[in-house]
């Protein structure tokens, strides 16, 4: 291909069919997998929409991934503050080594082998969620009865945070992530969830308690507003990602039911049905960011020290290099290395707990429910455009 | 062939562990890989392959 000077882009955000990427950014991918992109801020920076390119800065420490330093690629208030100093315990925004100690203090927790450890707990929860459903007058809207509650329930309790708070920080956390709060409401939900949660530790250091804060708090290596960053980051992830998986998934299972009565019928299939919804759907809708360090040379083009990156995950999960026939969802296709959970160091720590979340919730739904189906038109079911983490605010459902 | 793991670069993510588990299995404390066959035989080369290409922070190479 010739080094078409190809036009500054801005982040493509518009998905006009609810389980595709943005028709933009697969109309950018076709072009080459890296682009000149103007952000937010007027900042004149890069796109990427390969997924080899997406892997190789992901996984390149010349790139950071300090707030500071990162330009936003949509406008949005929680990049806006005057001062974006990342927070303690943030560690998300942090690069190594002091991510390192964060991570450290923390992957242990998460390991394949303890996350499996937990599925029966996980299968009572769902089962519960379950008869609560059964029990309740149709339709019901699937993120309130099904969605939100079990990955919900399930942080709560890993992390010891008390489930009967969740109004609170469900809100606060939804909130967040939501790209039409204003700065003011944004800036009240974080210091709203920090109190919150630097109460919790609090109480955590004065009772010891068998839960993830509960051991980091008599670890002793973080200080309170460490540990109260780190619970926030927590439960602020456990809850919106995986909530969205679900109910989107589940949107999606409805519209293919080929793919559905396969995921319902044959348990060998939920394995790679999680991986590949993860992949179809791509919910992370907008970010991840980073930014140069130092010249950097990739795919022909020269990143300048400064410069930020930012990524369409969603493209870079349909890129045809990678993935034959990438538009299809396709239940029994090999796992292959999908980016939703990010690469490189910052690769979701809680990826093993949404795997078995999602692998026990979407068969579990769809042998209870063999009937169930959308109680409204799917071109009424309101899409999550506007929030960072894409999926439906609401899926009415009968069976 | 012969794997290498770099615990100091390991972010303790769990795909290999995910991927091939009679290889690779992580530390109770740290989350850090732990390979339990360093020089696994031929059968498995296409899974310890798939394993260190899904490794996200370069901690896995072979030799
Ligand atoms: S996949 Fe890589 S980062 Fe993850 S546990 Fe294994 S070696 Fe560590």
């Amino acid at each position: 291909m010739t080094e078409a000077p190809s036009r500054p882009v801005t982040f493509p955000l518009v998905r006009e069919h609810p389980f595709d990427p943005p028709g933009e950014a697969l109309r950018w991918q076709q072009q080459g997998a890296l682009h000149r992109m103007t952000f937010a801020d007027g900042h004149l920076g890069w796109l990427v929409t390969g997924n080899a390119a997406a892997r190789a800065v992901l996984a390149d420490n010349r790139f950071s991934n300090r707030t500071e330093l990162n330009h936003p690629p949509v406008a949005h208030p929680l990049f806006q503050e005057e001062d974006r100093r990342t927070l303690p315990g943030f560690f998300l925004r942090m690069d190594a080594p002091e991510h390192t100690r964060y991570r450290r203090l923390l992957t242990g927790q998460f390991t394949v082998r303890r996350m499996r450890q937990l599925e029966p707990r996980i299968e009572k929860i769902t089962s519960d969620c379950l008869d609560a459903m059964e029990g309740s007058a149709q339709p019901v809207d699937l993120v309130q009865s099904f969605a939100l509650p079990i990955p919900s329930l399930v942080i709560c309790e890993l992390l010891g945070v008390p489930y009967a708070d969740r109004e609170q920080f469900q809100r606060d956390s939804a909130a967040l992530l939501n790209l039409d709060s204003s700065a003011e409401q944004m800036a009240a939900a974080l210091a709203d969830l920090m109190a919150y949660l630097h109460g919790l530790v609090l109480r955590k250091r004065a009772e010891p308690a068998d839960d993830l804060l509960g051991s980091l708090a008599a670890g002793g290596e973080l200080n309170d507003e460490e540990l109260t960053g780190v619970a926030v980051l927590l439960l602020v992830a456990g809850h919106e990602t995986t909530a969205n998986m679900l109910a989107l998934g589940t949107f999606a299972l409805l519209r293919n039911p080929d793919q559905l009565a396969l995921v319902r019928d044959d348990p060998a299939v939920a394995e790679s049905a999680v991986e590949e919804l993860l992949r179809y759907l791509t919910i992370i809708h907008m970010g991840p960011v980073r930014t140069a360090l130092e010249d950097v040379e990739l795919d022909g083009r020269l990143i300048k020290a400064g410069e930020s990156v930012a990524f369409s995950l969603p493209a870079a999960n349909r890129d045809p290099e990678r993935f034959d026939d990438p538009g299809t969802l396709d239940v029994t296709r090999p796992p292959t290395g999908h980016l939703t959970f990010g690469h490189g160091i910052h690769q979701c720590l809680g990826q093993q707990l949404a795997r078995v979340e999602m692998r026990i919730a979407y068969p579990a739904l769809l042998r209870r429910f063999p009937g169930l189906r959308l109680a409204v038109p799917p071109e009424e079911v309101p899409m999550r455009s506007n929030m960072t983490i894409y999926g439906v605010h609401r899926l009415p459902v009968t069976w | 062939m012969k794997i290498n793991a770099d615990t100091d670069r390991c972010v303790g993510a769990g795909m290999c562990a995910l991927t091939v588990p009679e290889v690779f299995d992580q530390s109770e404390e740290e989350g850090t890989v732990v390979l339990l066959q360093a020089d696994p035989p031929a059968s498995m080369d296409a899974a310890v392959r798939r394993a260190v290409h899904l490794c996200p922070s370069g901690a896995l190479s072979l030799a």
